[in-house]
């Protein structure tokens, strides 16, 4: 199968200079695949004939002999719309209607490039390769098409999924899509549309799956129908990665519908015919478990240790007059995914099959076979990515499908395994809790002279798949990505206030961590915006005025300006309720909040939130809107009210009776969010909405109240 | 372990289970039906929200037992004939994100329109506070809700209970 490349290595407007590939493979009916690679020639490379079996890829597109176009792509559908997005731009570079696109997620293959759902990266990522593939499939159509109708390839157009000849004659793609497979070299361009002439991207679109969900369609994990699994669930430690001493299960075994036990690293499981079942015998287990690592930590604990981290101030920059101090704390957080840890397994002799819905499949294939003794044959394990019910980070941990696939091969059957509710928010990886300093340095005359801001930060636990995502995005190989490297990646801070840094301290605390909606922006992203405004205070300047003047990026500038206009920034409110802004410049996507609160009730209650956003080519103005008001969400709960307590070793909080997320009553009807377009690079949005709004959520309060917050959630009355 | 017949989705359906099995985990382990969710098991979440005799309830804190004779609707008997109203408004105002928590969203906003044709964002907030969505999706909720009521006062296609 030796397929020509061919480089494709010119993209309209600017938008993406990275280099991509397309190649045909060989398949009855047409097949294209691109990647995005560093190590692609620039020029060279479309000579260079590759076997396909070894080419590692970004992605596929196939046209059917019905003429359905199916994308596979190493990517997973968690709710952030990246189904929908892909699908508007396949349909837009191939002139066929947005429902003749499917969307698939492939299965774990160490082939795919990158196969890690994560850091706001798909669309910035795979839209480039995408748009090259779909282009180069329409071109080979129409050149099927020239030969069929015996027309001049140029002569043709093409339109909702046909090809028209100027007599009038058409033929549909799927009927061309075996020749299309076979055409040596396209007769017509190649080369992706132009934006300018886009119908379909860009248009504020609704989800492709949005019937399956709204008829209960929709399947996840624990709804797929794998003949004979049995539900099982697994008794846990009290604290975090506590260990079975020892246990009785003889009461639990005679209870009805239990089919079998197993003691795991983790926990005892039980599977039973029913989930209920299941859940009564577990709670019949008598077990001794011995603490974990953190058993001797709780908050106060952690706290202190953060604090001590940050040690002796810098010397200030030479002509300082005045240091500004601030501090501020945050707590760990729980990613409460809405569907609790889940995974199907069906582990048979030396093959295994696990349904997950993983944000980086590679990892989890190597995790489930090296837990099955099979570290040097991973290819074993078939890892199938399925839809899942919210990630947010938490789904590059893959220890639900370990314990699955041990659980089948205990027993010999296919399980789908659940977390309860309690297990997903007691032995997670959390969002690290932090203690920020922020220095700010003023010399004669309110002039700025430096920034130093130190964070104390748990250590997070960084999957694989991070330095790979990295290197394509950064345009440069990057070593080993631990969290250091990646905060001094992603931490910057757009403003002139003379000499700037950041500064890591990694606390090593036994508590397991994760990436929570970006890595550290959630926390030094936040405190850096909340600390500007109190540098306004200082300076007795609007802090609006103080961003128009210090911002460096032109893009902050103009989403500020944005918000200042559509919310009217200044205008006359009542005593306690006061506007705040915040801004954010990150994976090329630049955003401004302005948020209304009002704190004469006994709790803040957000009335009003505006954004402005520029994420380049808004691919789904819909989807993206849709992203930034649940990020908004997140934010208001996590800054007033939800966030975790480490009492012991364990997490005090158990379910969202207690985590209090925000519900239908203390969420504004009105989240409104305004795009504005700099250029037609294509931005990252996942992550975007969160750091910005949390800080001006604080930075309103303090407007109201008279007081910066400085510790979070602000309703926790303490450790 | 005894027999329990009830009306699931407009049918008669029988099943032998002990009788205080949770209703959420006979639907979906015992009759195959996984529009319902587990999210909490304990009723504070929402996801498994269904109906029983037309009102909004909590399978997974609802013994079988209790069902006898009783008619349970959950979300994949709403749309049997022709999508609802509700789902509708769901569809045109984009409102899921990652979807797992809409099932239970959508039967409580119908047991609602139900009772109330007109609700305000008072109304809305009293009946739709104790379904979480983790994803965020509230401001679209109140949307769809309103634009439901709209489409049903219009006397747009009311169905399936
Ligand atoms: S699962 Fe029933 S209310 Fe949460
Ligand atoms: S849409 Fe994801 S929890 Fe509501």
């Amino acid at each position: 199968m030796a397929d020509a490349l061919e480089s494709d290595a010119a993209a309209p407007g600017g938008m993406n200079r990275r280099r991509f590939l397309t190649w045909v493979v060989a398949s009855p009916t047409l097949m294209i695949a691109a990647r995005l690679g560093l190590d692609v020639p620039e020029a060279a490379a479309a000579e260079a004939p590759v076997t396909e079996a070894q080419t590692p890829l970004s992605l596929y597109i196939a046209i059917q002999l019905d003429g359905r176009v199916v994308t596979t792509l190493p990517r997973t559908e968690m709710g952030q719309g990246i189904t929908t997005a892909v699908a508007m731009l396949v349909a837009e570079e191939l002139d066929v209607a947005l429902d003749s696109v499917d969307v698939r997620s492939a299965d774990a293959d160490p082939r795919w490039l990158i196969q890690l759902t994560g850091l706001s990266s798909t669309m910035r990522y795979l839209a480039g390769p995408l748009r090259s593939a779909a282009a180069e499939a329409r071109a080979r159509i129409v050149t099927a098409a020239a030969l069929r109708l015996r027309a001049l390839a140029f002569t043709l157009t093409t339109a909702n999924g046909e090809v028209h000849a100027p007599d009038g004659r058409r033929v549909g793609y799927g009927e061309l899509a075996e020749d299309a497979a076979h055409v040596l070299l396209p007769a017509v361009s190649s080369q992706p549309k132009p934006p300018s002439e886009y119908t379909v991207v860009g248009r504020p679109t609704g989800r492709i799956d949005a019937l399956d969900i709204v008829t209960g369609a929709a399947r996840y994990a624990l709804d797929l129908d794998v003949p004979g699994a049995l539900p099982a669930v697994v008794a846990r430690p009290p604290t975090l990665r506590g260990t079975v001493q020892s246990f009785n299960d003889a009461v639990a075994r005679a209870m009805p519908g239990v089919v079998g036990v197993v003691p795991l690293a983790s926990g005892v499981a039980v599977v039973a015919q029913t989930f209920a079942q299941a859940f009564a015998a577990r709670d019949a287990l008598q077990v001794s478990w011995t603490a974990g690592p953190a058993s001797t930590l709780s908050d106060v604990d952690i706290r202190a240790r953060l604090r001590d981290a940050i040690g002796p101030r810098p010397l200030p920059p030479l002509l300082t007059t005045r240091t500004v101090e601030g501090r501020f704390d945050f707590p760990y957080l729980a990613h409460a995914t809405m569907e609790t840890q889940s995974c199907v397994a069906r582990v048979q002799g030396t093959q295994a099959e696990v349904w997950l819905g993983a944000q980086d499949p590679k990892y989890a294939q190597r995790e489930v076979a090296r837990a099955l003794g099979w570290d040097l044959a991973p290819q074993r394990v078939t890892v199938h990515v399925v839809r899942a019910g919210g990630g947010f980070g938490r789904r590059f941990f893959n220890q639900v499908a370990v314990e699955a696939a041990l659980v089948s091969r205990a027993i010999g059957r296919p399980v789908k395994l659940m977390w309860s509710r309690n297990d997903d928010m007691r032995h997670g990886h959390f969002r690290p809790a932090s203690h920020h300093r922020i220095l700010a340095h003023l010399g004669l005359g309110g002039s700025l002279l430096g920034w130093n801001h130190r964070a104390a930060i748990p250590t997070v636990e960084l999957p694989h798949g991070f330095g790979d995502v990295l290197t394509a995005l950064a345009g440069e190989v990057l070593p080993n990505v631990t969290s250091a490297v990646f905060f001094a990646l992603s931490q910057r801070l757009h403003y002139r206030f003379g000499l700037v840094g950041h500064e890591l301290r990694e606390v090593a605390i036994p508590i397991p961590t994760a990436s929570f909606r970006s890595v550290f922006t959630s926390q030094v992203g936040v405190a850096n915006e909340v600390f500007v405004d109190q540098l306004a205070r200082e300076l007795q300047v609007d802090p609006v005025a103080l961003r128009r003047s210090r911002l460096t990026s032109s893009r902050l500038k103009a989403v500020l300006e944005k918000v200042v206009s559509e919310g009217q920034w200044g205008r006359a409110l009542p005593p306690g309720v006061a506007q705040g802004v915040a801004v954010l410049e990150e994976w090329e996507s630049a955003i401004a909040h302005l948020i209304e609160v009002d704190v004469t009730g006994g709790t803040p209650r957000v009335l009003r939130v505006v954004i402005a956003a520029d994420v380049g080519l808004p691919i789904n103005p819909k989807g993206i809107e849709a992203q930034l008001q649940g990020a908004a969400v997140d934010a208001m709960s996590t800054t007033l009210s939800a966030g975790l307590h480490i009492d012991a070793g364990a997490v005090r909080e158990g379910s969202f009776a207690d985590y209090r997320w925000l519900r239908m009553k203390h969420v504004p009807s009105d989240i409104q969010v305004h795009l504005v377009r700099s250029d037609d690079r294509v931005g990252g949005v996942g992550e975007l909405g969160y750091p910005s709004a949390a800080a001006a959520l604080a930075n309103a309060i303090a407007r109201a109240t008279g007081t910066m917050p400085t510790r979070f959630p602000i309703l926790d009355e303490g450790v | 372990m005894v027999a329990h017949q009830f009306i699931l989705n407009g049918q008669s359906v029988t099943v032998e289970t002990p009788a205080d099995l949770p209703l959420l985990w006979v639907l979906r382990d015992v009759l195959g039906v996984t529009g319902p969710k587990y999210g909490c098991g304990v009723g504070v979440c929402g996801a498994c929200t269904s109906h029983l005799d037309g009102e909004a309830f909590r399978p997974c804190i609802h013994p079988v037992g209790s069902t006898a004779g009783r008619e349970v609707m959950t979300i994949e008997g709403l749309g049997a004939q022709g999508l609802h109203p509700v789902q509708q408004a769901w569809v045109t105002e984009d409102v899921a994100q990652c979807g797992f928590c809409q099932p239970g969203q959508i039967m409580a906003a119908v047991a609602l329109l139900r009772k109330n044709s007109h609700p305000s964002d008072a109304d809305i907030d009293a009946a739709m506070s104790e379904n979480v969505c983790r994803c965020g999706t509230y401001v679209r909720i109140r949307a769809a809700i309103k634009r439901a009521a709209l489409l049903l006062r219009s006397g747009a296609g009311v169905n399936g209970g």
